[in-house]
């Protein structure tokens, strides 16, 4: 009942507001927003009491003859995953409202389509089901990056939406294949999960390592990581604020989410035989990203940038396929996804504020801001990681993670600690810090709902910082499940 | 009793909440006296912790707050250790800390960021108190990181001023290197282990293999060398005399830059068996004391040679740690809290009278118009110096006595050292002291002494400078070294004194001597033939320019790390993203689309062309079959 709900629900939202006419439909939004986050918080609860609980199920035929079902369900990771997409889309609408968007009521109604996407994606637990939702993201963060994106839209947007879907199809493929290796399984041709992972396990090494990198790619592009990643930064800057927020704060997730319950339960002899390349790959793209963002001037660009170093951290130990990595990588999603956010933030308030996100052209903004200056420096010491921040429980537990598959690989994973804090701090230094420049002379206070956006964010930062414990509980038992399938 | 550790972080955490979130609205006193109250709370509870803490069954007791990070076999609570070393790190951080925020009451009082100011220095008193307390290494990786935050917010305390910036991020920058490899040494402690509590770590020390004990002391030492300043990660620390004076004393002199000291004596078990790690440790120690002495000879900067000085003290006291002098060294600490605070707050109280001037040469003579000031400073000058009984010389000569029982050769650097010291530290009190007024005439009319906020400090501190010696007098002298003894129950390997009492009286002596020729020495060149520093840089010798430039050695990362990283990413950005990687994808793209409009020319809406192409096409397939 609850597991449909939470699909239905955002789509009956959207659906009310492409019917909207008016500027108050952002208000509508926000609210209708807000009943998701309270139908995934009510699945915590149900979750907590009993976590078979039939409340959070859902499976009914959709297509016969190819035996292909509406099957959602949660684990505690998809939970946590829900409770992320529902807790960042209100912040991303509200984040909204210093802004005038011409066609306000299919902007929102896009979002909020896009979170019915993405909540199935982090549900899904039939095959086909899962293509659907996947390929279903892409359509309206598609139009949002299309209508509402700034210049050169057009090109970038065709790009990434190209890129993205051919990635996709290789992913199809895979599934397909998998699809057709169920009988010997499961007797009859399906799509569930489980049959899909049998399927899969049944396979032989080289078929593992074909299926491994048909899904891998798909994912890759995804998230992205190196060197499939060269789509991301043009789009993310390009993108409306909201559109960059949902991106990246939600829509890779949906990656990294991929290969904990896509890959790696389906192909662990291709995991064997072909995960050290990919983790070599995402550590490469660990410094290499970071290294780039040293170099920018666009503040936007410089964090799209160190998302994908952050992303090849998670990667990589996702790849290593222990339990420190797997599940330091469902925190760090969680603590990426709201940081990304605020930081995002931060960049559009920046240009709203000052007309530039020209690190060169800004500066001394804290002597007029203290208020401000405080809570970027938080949300940038939750992406620095520092310990007691969100930030850092995860990244512990990722390089504990690749420790674990390579030493050596570790410390050149780690060198994030000390590339990140170089370019956080340079570009904090350079907008915030010294004195004060033209670009930056009427800076003012912050909005309502700048503000409020902000503060929440920070206080999930230190909140979960201090206290991850709830979010472990939920992680620790649902990766130790996953693993248990890879390892069988 | 031990229930209450939680109240000695708690208060200047609440001191913290309470000026960060309403410090704008607080009166400057109001704002001063809570941070201050807040951390005078600590030390009484701190004082009551380690007077219980002697009781203690097994000398220590542990304090479970709540799960703080747990993953499969990895599990980390939030808990606290009350141990002897601990409960004596408290005393220090909450004490000193405490006479400090007394000091920056007065010491601020005029600046606009009054409040801000002891928001930060709660923080700090609060993480570095996590540091010390934590019962497992990444609550002492906390602590770490976030004094280190505190230590990048206070350096950049005036934040206005580009070069206080840089330095304030070069601080977090070349201590996140070092913390990294703590990092690393943590997560080998969890692999090799399977827990990082130190109880449970330290007894299983002797089973596992002594190669990988040896790495992850390396590790762990690799983040010592970060935060306390050591060749080649020291670079930071006389940069972050950048922030005001007040938290060059707290915190890159009395604790946080002793935080490294600290992590190794904890650690001392993995110090005691691998050899290899120790000769690491004595080897890097000696160096950096010696290097940075030699950098304090021509330093004309005040803050500047008490950094460099503090930078080669740290050094003594790692020395002491790699031979095994655990104690010692601790001690050591403990009397260069006292007089280097005693320094640093002293020199913040010239530069006051000054008005904000830090160059010794332009000073001269202030014995006679700021007294306090000149008797405190002169106390704490002599107890670094090593001149008995003042307390720098009882722990200065316990470590080199040790470091004499494992190699007389180390130990001679270490005296080279300890003279070097004298002398720099008499040069810059009879520079700034003695002979005649230098300054501008506005200065000379505006100098006066500081207020009682300020030099109340100085004269507690001054007292224990004299009297810190008596917590661990020799025991050859037949004498009780409580120190000693205090710490003995956390020592993996007990360190005992195989030299003669002839020996140690002898090395005793030649110290004092030494350390009286050399304030002779400094006496007759500075006070007598009144020679000045240098003014102008161009006339110094080769040699001296070489010191005086700090040998270059900031240039030197600059060269070798800093442009090259700029290059690479730069490199990074044009070439490899735009040209090679986007340049291929894009490739691809417009071969697909380049494709698609050749083809596109079959579609040219010509029937006769369809026609004639499907007649082909059929031909072609009627073909094939017959062919096959």
């Amino acid at each position: 009942m609850l597991a449909g709900l939470l699909v239905v629900f955002p789509l009956v939202a959207s659906l009310m507001l492409f019917l909207m006419k008016g500027r108050q439909v952002r208000n509508l939004a926000l609210g209708l927003s807000v009943i998701p986050f309270a139908l995934a918080i009510a699945a915590y609860m149900q979750f907590k009491h009993n976590p078979d609980s039939s409340n959070l199920l859902l499976n009914c035929t959709w297509i016969k003859s190819m035996n292909i079902h509406f099957a959602l369900g949660l684990d505690g990771m998809g939970l946590l995953l829900v409770l992320l997409t529902t807790f960042l889309v209100p912040l991303i609408i509200l984040s909204s409202f210093k802004t005038e968007y011409t066609n306000g009521h299919a902007f929102y109604g896009l979002i909020l389509l896009m979170e019915m996407a993405l909540i199935g994606v982090f549900m899904a637990n039939d095959g086909f089901l899962f293509y659907v939702f996947w390929e279903l993201a892409l359509i309206p963060i598609y139009f949002i990056c299309l209508l509402w994106g700034g210049e050169d839209r057009a090109r970038i947007t065709f790009k990434f939406f190209v890129y993205t879907l051919f990635g996709s199809l290789f992913m199809l493929i895979g599934l397909i294949y998998l699809y057709n290796h169920t009988y010997t399984v499961a007797g009859t041709k399906s799509w569930a999960i489980a049959d899909l992972y049998a399927a899969g396990q049944g396979l032989t090494e080289a078929q593992q390592s074909a299926v491994f990198w048909l899904i891998f790619i798909a994912f890759a592009i995804k998230m992205p990581v190196f060197p499939l990643h060269t789509w991301q930064p043009d789009t993310y800057v390009t993108a409306p604020t909201q559109g960059t927020m949902l991106l990246s704060g939600i829509m890779l997730k949906m990656g990294t989410f991929g290969l904990i319950k896509w890959l790696l339960p389906i192909v662990p002899l291709g995991l064997a035989k072909w995960g050290g390349t990919a983790i070599t790959l995402s550590v490469i793209g660990i410094i290499y990203a970071s290294c780039i963002a040293i170099v920018q001037k666009d503040y936007k660009r410089l964090i799209a940038y160190s998302s994908i170093a952050h992303v090849g951290l998670i990667s990589a130990g996702i790849l290593a396929a222990n339990q420190q990595g797997v599940q330091g990588a469902v925190i760090q999603m969680l603590a990426h996804g709201v940081n990304v956010v605020g930081l995002f933030l931060i960049a559009d308030i920046l240009l709203r504020h000052t007309g530039t996100r020209d690190i060169d052209k800004l500066g001394g903004i804290r002597s007029m801001n203290g208020n401000f200056a405080v809570l970027f420096l938080i949300v940038l010491l939750g992406s620095v990681a520092l310990p007691l921040t969100n930030g850092f429980v995860g990244e512990f537990l990722l390089i504990n993670g690749v420790y674990q598959f390579s030493p050596v690989t570790a410390a050149f994973a780690g060198l994030t600690v000390i590339l990140g804090a170089v370019y956080m701090l340079r570009s904090y230094q350079g907008i915030m810090l010294g004195e004060r420049r033209d670009a930056a002379v009427a800076f003012g206070s912050l909005a309502g709902s700048d503000k409020a956006v902000l503060i929440i964010v920070c206080a999930v930062i230190i909140a979960f910082g201090v206290y991850p414990k709830p979010l472990n509980d939920l992680a620790e038992p649902a990766v130790k499940q996953i693993l248990s399938v890879v390892n069988k | 009793m031990v229930k209450l550790v939680g109240l000695v972080p708690l208060f200047p955490l609440i001191g913290f909440l309470i000026n960060g979130f309403f410090g704008k609205k607080l009166s400057k006193g109001l704002s001063g006296t809570i941070a201050s109250v807040a951390v005078l709370a600590s030390f009484v509870v701190s004082l009551l912790l380690f007077f219980d803490a002697q009781h203690l069954p097994g000398h220590k007791a542990e304090v479970s707050l709540f799960g703080w990070i747990s993953a499969d076999t990895l599990d980390i609570p939030f808990e606290f250790l009350i141990d002897p070393l601990s409960s004596w790190f408290l005393l220090i951080i909450t004490g000193i800390g405490f006479l400090i925020h007394v000091y920056s009451t007065g010491y601020m009082h005029d600046d606009e960021g009054f409040q801000r100011f002891f928001t930060y220095l709660n923080l700090f008193v609060f993480f570095m108190l996590l540091l010390v307390l934590g019962n497992n290494y990444l609550i002492m990786f906390v602590g770490w990181e976030g004094v280190g935050l505190c230590s990048y917010l206070l350096i950049g305390f005036w934040f206005k001023n580009t070069d206080y910036n840089n330095a304030a991020k070069k601080a977090f920058i070349i201590n996140r290197i070092g913390d990294l490899g703590f990092l690393l040494g943590i997560i080998l402690i969890f692999i090799s282990f399977g827990s990082i509590t130190y109880g449970q770590v330290f007894e299983k020390a002797g089973i596992v293999n002594e190669s990988v004990i040896t790495t992850i002391a390396l590790l762990l030492f690799i983040g010592a060398m970060g935060k306390s300043a050591q060749i080649p990660l020291y670079t930071w620390l006389p940069d972050a005399m950048a922030g005001p004076t007040p938290v060059s004393a707290l915190i890159h002199a009395a604790t946080m830059v002793t935080a490294g000291i600290y992590m190794i004596v904890r650690s001392n078990v993995f110090y005691s068996i691998s050899e290899v790690a120790a000769e690491v440790v004595a080897i890097v120690g000696v160096a950096t004391a010696l290097f940075a002495a030699t950098i304090g000879l021509l330093q004309n900067d005040i803050k500047k040679i008490l950094a460099y000085s503090t930078v080669s003290q740290l050094g003594l006291m790692f020395l002491g740690l790699g031979v095994g002098a655990y104690s010692s060294s601790v001690f050591h600490v403990t009397t260069h809290a006292f007089f280097k605070a005693l320094l640093f707050l002293g020199a913040g109280s010239v530069i006051h009278a000054m008005g904000g001037e830090q160059d010794i040469r332009k000073m001269g003579g202030l014995k006679g118009k700021i007294k306090v000031t000149f008797i405190t400073m002169f106390i704490g000058t002599i107890a670094i110096s090593g001149i008995p009984p003042f307390s720098g010389f009882f722990s200065k000569d316990e470590i080199l006595a040790h470091v004499y029982e494992h190699s007389p050769v180390l130990w001679f650097f270490g005296m080279v050292t300890s003279m070097l010291t004298a002398f720099y530290m008499f040069r810059m009190l009879y520079v700034t002291f003695w002979g005649t007024f230098r300054g501008t005439h506005e200065q000379a009319h505006h100098l006066h002494e500081s207020p009682s906020s300020m030099t109340i400090p100085l004269i507690v501190l001054a007292a224990l400078s004299v009297i810190g010696g008596a917590l661990g007098l020799p025991e050859f002298w037949g004498m009780p070294n409580w120190m000693h003894h205090h710490l003995d129950p956390i020592l993996y390997r007990k360190s005992v004194s195989m030299l003669s009492h002839e020996t140690e009286w002898m090395l005793m002596g030649l110290a004092v001597v030494a350390a009286a020729a050399i304030i002779f020495f400094a006496h007759q060149l500075f006070v007598k033939n009144r020679v000045l520093p240098e003014a102008n840089e161009a006339k110094l010798k080769p040699w001296q320019k070489l010191i005086a430039n700090k040998y270059y050695v900031d240039e030197f990362y600059t060269a070798i790390i800093q442009k090259p990283l700029d290059m690479i990413a730069l490199a990074f950005h044009k070439f490899f993203e735009i040209q090679l990687i986007d340049g291929i994808v894009n490739g691809v793209g417009n071969s697909v689309k380049g494709i698609g409009s050749v083809i596109r020319l079959v579609q040219n809406g010509n029937i006769g062309m369809y026609i004639i192409s499907m007649v082909l096409g059929i031909i072609l397939i009627f073909l094939t079959l017959f062919i096959l």
